[in-house]
């Protein structure tokens, strides 16, 4: 295979783990919400583990999205 | 298309040879320049008139300085306050950094691995001297969680120690990569639309949607410009926990 071609598609196979961590980060913030309106008065004490637990998730799409631009941009 | 990956060339603006090491005075080190002079000018002239009732600028500085002192106050703890001009200048240096990144002409020294992870190792050492400054080798007790069988230790300490090493790799590659990835993608729907006007004719109309969307991103990426800086003050103070903590 032309390996500019390999490069392509390469790039294209690690962007689906953006995709698979935009799961993740629907997850948390659904959860969040379900959670904080069955108890809303807890809510703005868990704003911190939310948003840590969104970097932490986020991270992860965003190593995946780095690779994607790797291998395209260089 | 415009390369989108031109926007983060390094330029040297004064050339420095010190020693053999290539020190010059770049477009990425003036931008942490201007950072550091509106930093300075925001908290000095901010609360130069120490008012009690503040103006517009004191505001600004107080409300950024109760956020910090909050942040640390509930992560790291009331012992852990004397932190709290490390973690308060981390977090005002790459907001800043992130935010001058975005405007129109910019260099976002943010984006470069070089300077977040100088900032990442920065606090990644500041936590090992810390921790073993305050509870000498019972920092290592950090990698040994409590409550669990003897057994299981064999696999849980080579663990705890690959994830403690990889920390300052995952603190430094978040704020390096959101801010490329943001960048590149504004870079991308920018060109989308100078190409559709260059087209002329029927299809120059459409370019209205790629600028609607670029305009979308530019408001995603202050939220993400300060969620970043947030999110790298936060981890700073979860791992300042666990030096001055170490027992799970």
């Amino acid at each position: 295979m032309d390996p500019a071609a390999a490069k392509l598609i390469g790039a294209g196979l690690a962007a689906i783990g953006t995709g698979v961590a935009a799961i993740g980060v629907g997850t948390l913030f659904g959860q969040f919400l379900s959670g904080a309106l069955r108890n809303p008065s807890a809510a703005p004490g868990q704003f911190a583990n939310l948003i840590f637990g969104f970097a932490v998730t986020e991270a992860l799409g965003i190593f995946a999205l780095l690779i994607a631009f790797l291998l395209l941009f260089t | 298309m415009p390369d989108p990956i031109h926007q983060f060339e390094i330029k040297r603006i004064l050339e420095l040879d010190l020693f053999g090491i290539d020190a010059s005075f770049t477009n990425s080190a003036l931008w942490m320049v201007v950072a550091v002079v509106l930093i300075s000018l925001l908290t000095i002239w901010g609360m130069g008139g120490r008012a009690l009732v503040p103006n517009r600028l004191q505001s600004v500085a107080e409300i950024s300085y109760e956020f910090i002192a909050n942040m640390v106050r509930d992560i790291v703890g009331v012992s852990g306050m004397k932190f709290f001009p490390f973690v308060f200048t981390i977090f005002m240096f790459i907001l800043f950094l992130n935010m001058l990144g975005l405007l129109p002409g910019a260099f976002t020294a943010t984006s470069s691995i070089s300077v977040t992870a100088a900032l990442a190792l920065l606090v990644f050492f500041t936590v090992i001297i810390v921790g073993f400054a305050k509870n000498g080798l019972g920092f290592l007790k950090l990698f040994v969680p409590s409550g669990i069988p003897k057994i299981l230790l064999l696999l849980v300490v080579p663990i705890e120690i690959i994830s403690f090493l990889s920390r300052p790799v995952s603190h430094s590659v978040r704020l390096f990569a959101n801010m490329l990835a943001g960048h590149i993608t504004l870079k991308v729907f920018g060109g989308f639309v100078t190409m559709l006007i260059g087209t002329g004719g029927a299809l120059a109309a459409v370019a209205i949607f790629p600028l609607t969307m670029a305009l979308a991103l530019t408001a995603l990426e202050v939220l993400v410009a300060f969620l970043q800086a947030y999110v790298f003050a936060m981890l700073t103070c979860m791992y300042l926990h666990d030096a001055l903590h170490p027992g799970h």
